[in-house]
C-alpha cells in the first residue's frame, strides 16, 4: 500500500514494527513502531506517558516527511 | 463426436525443410501434421486432429516479426481451429520465442487455448511463462517421447476446459501463479530428503523460489509541514465500533473510510480492531496506538502541522493478498488526491 | 533420553455410566468426566459430544486437539507444569491413545478458531476428519474477559485429556516404538561422527491472546531460543495456547506427534546424526525478533550443525523470525530447509511470503491457504456455526443459506500445518 501510494505521488512515511518486511517490500520513509499490537502506544505505561510516546513517534514521521531522501531510510 | 481441430506451429528443422541453412525460410502451411506432429495425432487419439501445420524459418520470424506474425496469425485464422500448438522448442532460443511469441497472439487474438514447450533456459521461457502456458521439456529433442505426451494431455484439458492443476502435477513451467495439490509424501519427509540433498550438493528443486520486489522512486519531501494536509492510512483495521463496513479479520476484500472532522481522540466506546491478526485488547482500548488522532489533531490546533485530514482509511493487512492491497492504496490514493492531501502517514501492525 | 511409546488404538466412543476402555472402545460417563472442567468458575456450561469418521458433522470454532497419554513409567507426567508437576519428561513409557482426540470447541475468543468437517470435501484437509473425536463444547460465564476464557478452555481440554489417557494406564499397547537421542559425546563417535550433524529448530508461535504457546508451562513469550529434546515434546512439555490461523496453528496433538521429529528419528544413525532440537519464538517486538534468531545460530553454532530443518508457525511477521532464522543459520555455515505455508491471495498470484531472501533456496511448503473451498452442508453441526462469516478466512456471506460454505483453507483446522504433517504442497 505505501508503495502504490507514493506511485501516485503522496510522499508516505511507514510506521511500522517489523521494519526488516518495509525494507524487504520497499518502503522509503520508515520509522521503527514500539510493537505489534501497539504500534504507537504501550499499555504499560500511564496515559499521559503513552501520549508523550507516541508524541516523539510523530514527530519521527513528520521528520521523515520533510526530509529528503534518495533511498529507503529508517528514521530511528 | 467431432474431433477438436488442432493448428500445430514448428520451425524449418522439425519441418524438414533444412538446418540452420534454411532458417530464413518463410512461412508456409500444409495440410495434416508433419514431423513431430505425428506423434502429437497418436498421443490425441480420436479426441483431436491437427488439420493444419505451419511450418517457418526461425531467422525468418525473429528478423521480419511485424510481417511474420500477422502472415502465421492469419494462416492459423483461415484454419478456424479449437486449439494452438507450438513447438516443442527445447533449448532452441529463436524456436522458443517464436513458439510462445505466437501463442501468446493466439490466445489474445482468437480466443482459443495455446500450448508450447521448451526448456527452462530457453529465452522464451521466462518471456512467456506467465503468459502461455509453456510444457517443461529437456534441452535437446532427445527429450521428444517424454514432451509430447505431456503437451498433448494439458493441451486437450484447455481445449475441454478442465480445471488445470499445479505446475508440478501438469507439468509446465511455473507460471507465478501458486495452486495447491497433494503430493505422495509429507512436507517434514520432503524437507528431510531436501536437506539430504543439500548437504551433500547433489541438485534439488525448492518448492517456493524466494520473489523479488519492485522500487518505486521516493517522493520529494514536504516543505512546509505547518502548511501540510496530512493523512493517515492504516493496515491495522481500525474501524468505527461495531465495523460497521464488515472488514474481515483476515484476507480483506475492501477498506473503509472514516471521517473524522471534529474528533479529537479516537476511543473504546467509538473505536474498535476488525484485525485478526494480532492481541486485539490494546487497540480496542485505545485506537490512538494504531491510528494516532490524538496527536495529530493537537499538532493540527498547535500549527505544527497545516490539518489532519477528514477522512482515515482503514483495511486490515491479514493475510490480505498484495493484489488487493494493491488495488486499495490506488483507490485511496486518488481519494487523497481529491482532497488534498499534502503526505500520508502509514500504520501497520 | 529413551522414551518407549506403546500406542493403544482406539475404535470409537460411546457414551456409559462409567470411564474406562472396553475392547479399544473408549466408554465415557460425561458427567464424572465433566467434573474438573465445570469445577471452574469461569465456565459456564459444558458437554461432551462424539464424531467419528465419515459422519456428516462439521466441528466448530474448534479451539484445541489433544491427544489423550498417561506417563507409565519414569519422571513427571503429561502436560508437566501445566496439569501434571513440573518435572523433566521425555524418558520411561508412555502410553498414547492412537485414533482418538479431544477436541475443544465453543463460542469463540477471537478471530481465528476453525472447522473440522468429518466427511466431504472438507475432511481432505484436516487430519482430525481421521480420527474418533470427543469434543468438549464449553461456554463461558457472561462478562468473562477474552484472556481468562482462552485460559479456562485451554485447561479444560487438556484436564479432560488427561483424564482420558490415564484410562490406558493398564492397558497392554499395540505397537511399541522406542526413541533415543544420542548424547553429545556419542554424536562425536563412531559410527554417528560419519554422518552430518543435523538439528531441528522449531519456531514457535508467541503473540498474544489466542497466539501463545507454553513450554512446560512457560509462556513462550518470555522465553530466549533454548534446547528441548525431542521425546520431552512426546510428553505433552509443549501446548497450544493459539489458534492462529486455524489452518496453520500447531494444535496440542501436533506437538505431541511432530512429524519432523519423526522423520529426523527415521533417518537418525542411518543418514544422519538428529543432534537435538531448539525452540525458538515469534514475538512482536523487533529486538525480540533479533534477540531469538541471534540465539538460535549461535547455539546452533555451538551444537556444530551441518544442517537444520526450521519449522514456523503462523504467517505475516512472523515470517521476518523465519528468514532471520535462515539467513543466519546458513551465514554461519549451517544449511537450511525451512517449512512454510503461503498467503498467495485466493487467484495464486500474491507474494506468498511477506518477508523474503535469496539464501531461503531450501524451501518445503504446505499449500497456499487462501485457496477456495465450498463445504458442502453438514447434516449436524456440533458448536455453532454463528461465526463463520467472522473466523479468519472467512467473509460477509461465507455461510450460505443452504449450510454450505465458501471460504478459504484458512478456516480448516491444520490444513496447511508448517511441521509438514500433510501432504498438501503448492508450486
Amino acid at each position: 500500500m505505501v508503495k502504490e501510494i507514493e506511485r501516485a505521488g503522496i510522499p508516505v512515511v511507514h510506521m511500522c514494527t517489523v521494519t526488516p518486511i518495509s525494507m524487504t517490500v520497499g518502503a522509503n520513509r520508515i520509522v521503527p513502531a514500539v510493537a505489534i499490537p501497539y504500534p504507537l502506544g504501550n499499555p504499560e505505561l500511564t496515559h499521559e506517558e503513552e501520549f508523550e510516546l507516541r508524541k516523539k513517534l510523530i514527530d519521527k514521521a513528520l521528520l521523515a516527511l520533510t526530509t529528503e531522501v534518495e533511498d529507503q531510510t529508517i528514521f530511528d | 463426436m467431432s474431433k477438436f481441430k488442432v493448428v500445430h506451429y514448428i520451425n524449418q528443422f522439425f519441418g524438414q525443410i533444412g538446418g540452420e541453412d534454411m532458417a530464413d525460410f518463410p512461412a508456409e502451411k500444409r495440410e495434416g501434421h508433419v514431423g513431430p506432429g505425428l506423434a502429437f495425432a497418436q498421443n490425441f487419439g480420436d479426441e483431436a486432429e491437427i488439420t493444419a501445420t505451419i511450418i517457418c524459418g526461425d531467422s525468418w520470424f525473429n528478423e521480419n516479426l511485424e510481417e511474420a506474425t500477422k502472415t502465421v496469425l492469419s494462416m492459423i485464422k483461415e484454419e478456424k481451429p479449437d486449439l494452438f500448438i507450438a513447438g516443442p522448442a527445447f533449448n532452441a532460443g529463436r524456436y522458443g520465442v517464436a513458439c510462445a511469441t505466437i501463442a501468446d497472439l493466439v490466445q489474445r487474438e482468437l480466443g482459443i487455448p495455446a500450448l508450447t514447450g521448451m526448456y527452462e533456459e530457453n529465452p522464451g521461457a521466462d518471456m512467456f511463462r506467465e503468459k502461455v502456458y509453456i510444457i517443461a521439456t529437456g534441452d535437446s529433442a532427445a527429450g521428444m517421447r517424454k514432451a509430447v505426451p505431456a503437451m498433448a494431455k494439458l493441451a486437450l484439458k484447455l481445449v475441454k476446459g478442465e480445471p488445470v492443476g499445479a505446475s508440478a502435477e501438469d507439468g509446465y513451467l511455473p507460471n507465478g501463479i501458486r495452486k495447491n495439490f497433494f503430493e505422495k509424501k509429507r512436507g517434514s519427509t520432503r524437507a528431510v530428503e531436501m536437506l539430504m540433498k543439500k548437504l551433500s550438493d547433489k541438485p534439488f528443486t525448492t518448492e517456493y523460489p524466494m520473489p523479488s520486489f519492485d522500487r518505486v522512486p521516493p517522493q520529494p519531501a514536504i516543505k512546509d509541514i505547518t502548511k501540510a494536509n496530512i493523512a493517515i492510512v492504516t493496515s491495522g483495521g481500525i474501524v468505527p465500533k461495531g465495523n460497521p463496513d464488515r472488514i474481515e479479520s483476515s484476507s480483506a476484500s475492501r477498506y473503509g473510510g472514516y471521517n473524522i472532522e471534529g474528533v479529537d481522540d479516537l476511543t473504546a466506546e467509538t473505536y474498535e480492531t476488525a484485525h485478526g491478526g494480532y492481541d486485539p485488547v490494546y487497540a480496542n482500548q485505545d485506537a490512538d496506538r494504531v491510528v494516532p488522532v490524538d496527536v495529530l489533531r493537537l499538532y493540527e490546533k498547535e500549527g505544527k502541522i497545516g490539518k489532519l485530514n477528514d477522512w482515515f482509511y482503514s483495511t486490515v493487512g491479514n493475510g490480505t493478498s498484495v493484489a488487493n492491497s494493491k488495488r486499495f492504496a490506488i483507490e485511496i490514493a486518488e481519494k487523497l488526491l481529491s482532497q488534498g492531501v499534502d503526505a500520508v502517514i502509514l500504520t501497520s501492525t | 533420553m529413551k522414551l518407549e511409546l506403546g500406542y493403544v488404538d482406539i475404535n470409537g466412543i460411546r457414551f456409559g455410566d462409567h470411564n474406562a476402555i472396553e475392547d479399544r472402545v473408549l466408554v465415557v460417563n460425561p458427567d464424572e468426566l465433566l467434573e474438573p472442567v465445570l469445577a471452574d468458575p469461569l465456565i459456564k456450561t459444558a458437554r461432551f459430544e462424539i464424531a467419528n469418521p465419515g459422519e456428516s458433522i462439521r466441528i466448530t470454532p474448534v479451539k484445541d486437539v489433544i491427544e489423550p497419554r498417561v506417563k507409565v513409567e519414569g519422571p513427571g507426567g503429561i502436560f508437566p507444569g501445566v496439569i501434571s508437576k513440573v518435572d523433566t519428561v521425555g524418558s520411561g513409557k508412555t502410553h498414547v491413545l492412537r485414533g482418538m482426540a479431544v477436541v475443544t470447541a465453543g463460542p469463540i475468543v477471537g478471530f481465528q478458531e476453525g472447522i473440522i468437517d468429518m466427511t466431504g470435501v472438507g475432511a481432505e484437509y484436516t487430519p482430525f476428519s481421521q480420527l474418533h473425536n470427543l469434543v468438549l463444547v464449553m461456554e463461558p460465564v457472561a462478562g468473562a474477559g477474552q484472556h481468562e476464557y482462552e485460559k479456562a478452555a485451554r485447561l479444560a481440554g487438556l484436564r479432560t485429556a488427561v483424564a482420558v489417557g490415564e484410562l490406558a494406564r493398564e492397558l497392554t499397547p499395540d505397537e511399541t516404538v522406542v526413541y533415543e537421542t544420542a548424547s553429545i559425546a556419542d554424536g562425536f563417535k563412531e559410527p554417528l561422527s560419519e554422518l552430518p550433524r543435523v538439528g531441528y529448530v522449531m519456531m514457535l508461535q508467541s503473540q498474544g491472546l489466542l497466539h501463545d504457546t507454553y513450554v512446560y508451562g512457560v509462556d513462550a513469550k518470555r522465553t530466549l531460543s533454548t534446547m528441548i529434546s525431542p521425546t520431552e515434546l512426546m510428553d505433552g512439555a509443549i501446548i497450544s495456547g493459539n489458534c492462529v490461523s486455524a489452518c496453520d496453528k500447531n494444535t496440542t496433538y501436533h506437538h505431541l506427534n511432530n512429524p519432523v521429529i519423526q522423520d529426523l528419528f527415521k533417518a537418525h544413525g542411518k543418514t544422519l546424526n538428529f543432534v537435538g532440537m531448539i525452540i525458538t519464538n515469534e514475538n512482536v517486538f523487533l529486538d525480540d525478533k533479533i534477540r531469538s534468531s541471534d540465539w538460535t545460530a549461535k547455539m546452533a553454532e555451538y551444537l556444530a550443525l551441518d544442517g537444520a530443518i526450521v519449522s514456523q508457525e503462523g504467517f505475516g511477521n512472523p515470517d521476518t523470525d523465519l528468514i532471520m532464522n535462515c539467513t543466519k543459520l546458513e551465514n554461519k555455515g549451517i544449511k537450511t530447509v525451512i517449512i512454510t505455508d503461503e498467503y498467495a491471495g485466493s487467484d495464486g498470484k500474491s507474494q506468498s511470503l511477506a518477508d523474503a531472501d535469496e539464501l531461503a533456496n531450501a524451501v518445503v511448503t504446505a499449500g497456499n491457504a487462501n485457496e477456495m473451498i465450498v463445504l458442502p452442508p453438514m447434516e449436524r453441526v456440533i458448536g455453532t456455526l454463528d461465526y463463520i462469516d467472522k473466523i479468519a478466512g472467512g467473509h460477509d456471506g461465507s455461510l450460505r443459506p443452504d449450510g454450505s460454505i465458501e471460504a478459504e483453507l484458512q478456516v480448516i483446522i491444520g490444513s496447511t500445518n508448517e511441521l509438514g504433517f500433510n501432504r498438501m504442497s503448492a508450486r
